[in-house]
């Protein structure tokens, strides 16, 4: 008996090997400066699901990422790895989305999927750092979340229950929980695999292309190297039936108002007790300096 | 991310400059099993591309999961517990990778769960992990053991065992030497023998047997009631109770492989292939394999001792500069260098003539209406691989020797300490030299061919290529050296008495690689500037050297011959 698991990963800019200049005059990224790369939390997350894999061959793993056709690329890196499917949900009308819209679409993904057991994803993407998307599409499916997981000390396959680690500060905890779960994942445990020679061999012609005029109708990509096996599937904001005003810009109440370069400096740090009085200090602190409320 | 395939421009050089095209058809049967299998390729330009994907792999596992680890290797080493042996975790991690990413089963065939990648893949991938970790020798094992029994055990035995080869479940080991059988396998005694109902037992003892530990194993055994190579044969076998690992041996490097004493207490065991076989061919196959993996690990040792070397002449400030500047360092590191590159090209050209004889034997097994046509070709490049194999070996693990030694020169007394890791290296390297066959009987195997014209047909086909767009002066080099070692052939040829060739032969193998080196190196002059004047350094080295060798030889210096015995014995 397997699980059916979800790996929510994502495409990002190389923020560790900077080639060029890698903010724009008007602070957005240059992302033509920064190569792009599977986020490195999120092959730790794929490295999880793969090792239940090991144990339960039945397991299907399908990864899923929402991004523009170049986003293919860490899909095929996924397959390489062992994933067993692969989706790229993209559509125009996604573009520009902030954390509550990309929830909410990968949300509407995962649903059309069907019956999923567990939702993995890293902690955080290395480019906006906002570790809000796992937690926010828990939310939305109405699911049991654990964060910061780098470790699993049982799997239950027969229960759909996993204990896992879960890293705090200072140490950690052990928790247990059943599926329907989500969990986010850090790059302390489950140090990924390498891409598998034949996988490589099988699925390195696999492009996205539609298979009409019509780019972004629900479609397979073709894969030039096995035509049967339709393997990569492309999603677009009708076919996982997303509301557009919740999509996109439109859908995403953040707004950039500037972008500061700020360089940090040492600085010391201040313990707050985890009481109700120590949390309630701080509060009482920020709101005075006006840094909340 | 490092990537010690992508990072090292001269094994990209030869990547994208080899000749793979009639290997691949060869090896790939006109490329029928793309039908069955999505992972074989398609076309010559489909195989290639997969092949530089898949080095990708192999040199992301080397500089990710290997180099960091390998001064920690070094220092834990293997414990035997319990008569099963420990390795460094780093090293089983090291394994679990190259499973994972299927690259255990490289080169054998797909139908018992490999690659089918041609073995000058291996050789480059056999380099590009030992400049990472030198004591990591499974993958090469891994490979001559399959594809040993590929090519002699019965269709039961390759559909049992190559797969768990080829998945990475199982590590292999050849089981050859004893405490009285190193150098002459013809004294081999351990002994094998047959019940009535057939079945094998094996009883005696093997030693230094590297990965002794390993499940799956070839066993060479006296099969036959009579003394000497016709009575040995090779035998499969799955260890079990009835093999105990003695003990592991410590050793002066390669510390992370485990050099088992094995005892055989009636352990059963299968025939493979022919009694009476086992050394003479199955073991005679898997031993050149097994020379062409050790001669990529001497050029893989020497490239991670290179780059050290290089990068502290770069960094240590003496006499108020970097030491780079220094005649004697730089030209250190040039030599070093430069003979790196000779060992390269000497090392693909041997993998590719091993390749075309494999390549075409197969080929002309499976299409038997064209065994005749290929006849030539197959005794031509068997001579070639029997040749090549043994120089490649000695040239490049004596090179490693020297490289290391003078990567250990350049860092000076810092180099001397454990801090740094060319001591590392320089004890690594010292038994790329020793196993496999020392240099001395590389000597023994290479002198049939120089004497006989193999070399000579070698430097023929040279001489006949159309160098004019190379300087005439270096060209006219090489063939004068070629003058000179056929001075000191003739000589030794006319003397007509075995202990005087023996002698020589040294000298004599040396000077024909040397020559044959030369013209390799020129042959990638052609593709680059660079390789070009590479190849003139080489040559400038190599003239002297070769009218060394010929003045002595000429000189008939039988003062060796006619005193051993007094300055030996008499002291």
């Amino acid at each position: 008996m397997g699980l059916n698991i979800v790996v929510l990963v994502k495409q990002v800019p190389d923020t560790k090997n900077v080639t060029g200049k890698a903010m724009n005059d008007d602070g957005t990224v240059n992302r033509a400066a920064l190569p792009a790369i599977f986020n490195p939390e999120d092959l730790h997350a794929l490295e999880a699901a793969l090792t239940i894999k090991d144990s339960y061959p039945d397991t299907r793993i399908n990864v899923v990422t929402m991004g523009p056709p170049s986003a293919t690329q860490v899909l095929k890196d996924a397959l390489y790895r062992g994933a067993d499917f692969v989706t790229l949900v993209s559509d125009r009308r996604f573009a520009g989305a902030d954390t509550l819209a990309t929830s909410y679409a990968l949300k509407c993904a995962i649903e059309k999927i069907g019956s999923v057991d567990f939702v993995f994803c890293g902690r955080q993407a290395i480019d906006g750092d906002t570790a809000q998307v796992g937690p926010q599409t828990a939310e939305k499916l109405g699911m049991n979340q654990i964060t910061c997981v780098s470790a699993f000390e049982a799997v239950n396959i027969g229960n759909k229950e996993l204990t896992v680690r879960r890293s705090i500060e200072g140490g950690y905890e052990i928790l247990k929980a059943k599926a329907p779960l989500l969990l986010t994942f850090t790059n302390e445990g489950f140090a990924p695999r390498p891409p598998s020679a034949r996988r490589v061999m099988m699925y390195k012609n696999a492009v996205a292309t539609a298979t009409n005029d019509k780019s972004y109708e629900e479609c397979y990509m073709n894969m030039s190297s096995c035509q049967d096996n339709e393997i990569i599937a492309l999603w677009d904001l009708s076919s996982i039936n997303a509301d557009p005003q919740n999509c996109g810009l439109a859908g995403s109440p953040t707004k950039v108002k500037k972008i500061d370069s700020v360089v940090l400096a040492a600085r010391e740090i201040k313990m707050i007790p985890a009481t109700k009085e120590g949390i309630g200090a701080l509060v009482q602190e920020l709101v005075a300096d006006h840094t909340i409320g | 991310m490092e990537n010690f395939f992508l990072d090292n421009k001269d094994v990209l050089f030869h990547f994208d400059t080899m000749d793979l095209d009639r290997i691949i058809k060869l090896f790939e049967d006109d490329f029928k099993e793309a039908q069955t299998y999505p992972e074989a390729p398609k076309n010559i330009e489909d195989a290639k591309d997969s092949y530089k994907r898949v080095m990708e792999i192999v040199g992301s596992i080397a500089a990710e999961y290997m180099a960091p680890y390998a001064a920690e290797v070094d220092e834990q080493g293997v414990i035997l517990e319990n008569g099963e042996v420990r390795l460094a975790p780093a090293t089983s991690r090291a394994w679990d990778m190259l499973s994972k990413a299927e690259l255990t089963g490289m080169a054998m065939s797909r139908k018992y769960g490999g690659l089918n990648m041609p073995m000058t893949l291996l050789t480059m991938a056999g380099e590009v992990l030992s400049r990472a970790d030198a004591s990591f020798l499974n993958l090469g094992l891994q490979q001559d053991i399959g594809l040993t029994l590929e090519n002699f055990g019965n269709e039961d035995q390759k559909q049992r065992i190559i797969p768990l080869l080829a998945q990475g479940k199982e590590t292999s080991a050849m089981i050859l030497t004893e405490p009285d059988a190193g150098s002459d396998l013809q004294a081999v005694s351990l002994k094998a023998t047959q019940a009535p109902d057939g079945t094998w037992r094996l009883n005696g003892v093997k030693r230094f047997i590297t990965n002794g530990c390993g499940r799956i194993g070839l066993v060479l055994a006296r099969s036959e009631d009579r003394e000497g190579a016709r009575g040995l044969s090779l035998f499969l076998y799955h260890r079990d109770k009835h093999t105990k690992i003695r003990r592991v041996e410590e050793k002066l490097g390669i510390h992370g492989s485990p050099t088992c004493e094995m005892q055989f207490d009636n352990a059963p065991a299968e025939l493979v292939g022919e009694r009476g076989w086992g050394l003479i061919k199955y073991t005679m196959w898997l031993m050149n394999s097994a020379r062409l993996s050790v001669a990529s690990q001497g050029v893989g040792i020497a490239e991670a001792a290179y780059r050290e070397a290089e990068k502290y002449a770069r960094e240590r400030i003496q006499f108020g500069a970097p030491i780079i500047n220094l005649p004697p360092v730089f030209e250190m590191l040039t030599n070093m260098r430069v003979s790196i590159e000779a060992a390269r090209s000497l090392l693909y050209e041997t993998a590719r003539a091993v390749e075309m004889k494999e390549g075409l034997e197969r080929y002309s097994q499976k299409h038997p209406e064209q065994a005749d046509a290929l006849k030539a070709d197959i005794k031509k490049y068997t001579k070639l691989a029997a040749l090549y194999t043994p120089m490649a070996k000695l040239f490049n693990t004596e090179m490693a020797n020297k490289v290391t030694y003078d990567a250990i020169q350049i860092h000076g007394g810092t180099g001397y300490m454990k801090d740094f890791s060319v001591e590392r290296h320089y004890r690594d390297a010292r038994i790329t030299n020793i196993y496999e066959g020392t240099s001395q009987l590389q000597v023994v195997a290479a002198i049939g061919g120089v004497m006989s014209g193999v070399a000579a047909s070698i430097m023929d086909e040279f001489e006949n290529e159309d160098w004019s767009e190379l300087p005439a002066a270096l060209i006219d080099s090489v063939k004068a050296m070629r003058t000179k070692f056929e001075k000191a052939q003739l000589a030794v040829r006319e003397a007509g008495n075995e202990q005087y060739t023996n002698f020589h032969a040294r000298r004599l193998v040396e000077m024909a690689t040397d020559i044959i080196i030369s013209w390799l190196m020129l042959r990638d002059g052609r593709h680059s500037e660079r390789k070009l004047k590479a190849a003139e350094i080489f040559i400038t080295l190599a003239r002297p050297r070769i009218e060394a060798h010929s003045t002595f030889v000429l000189n008939n210096h039988d003062c060796y011959l006619k005193n051993y015995q007094t300055i030996i014995e008499e002291f």
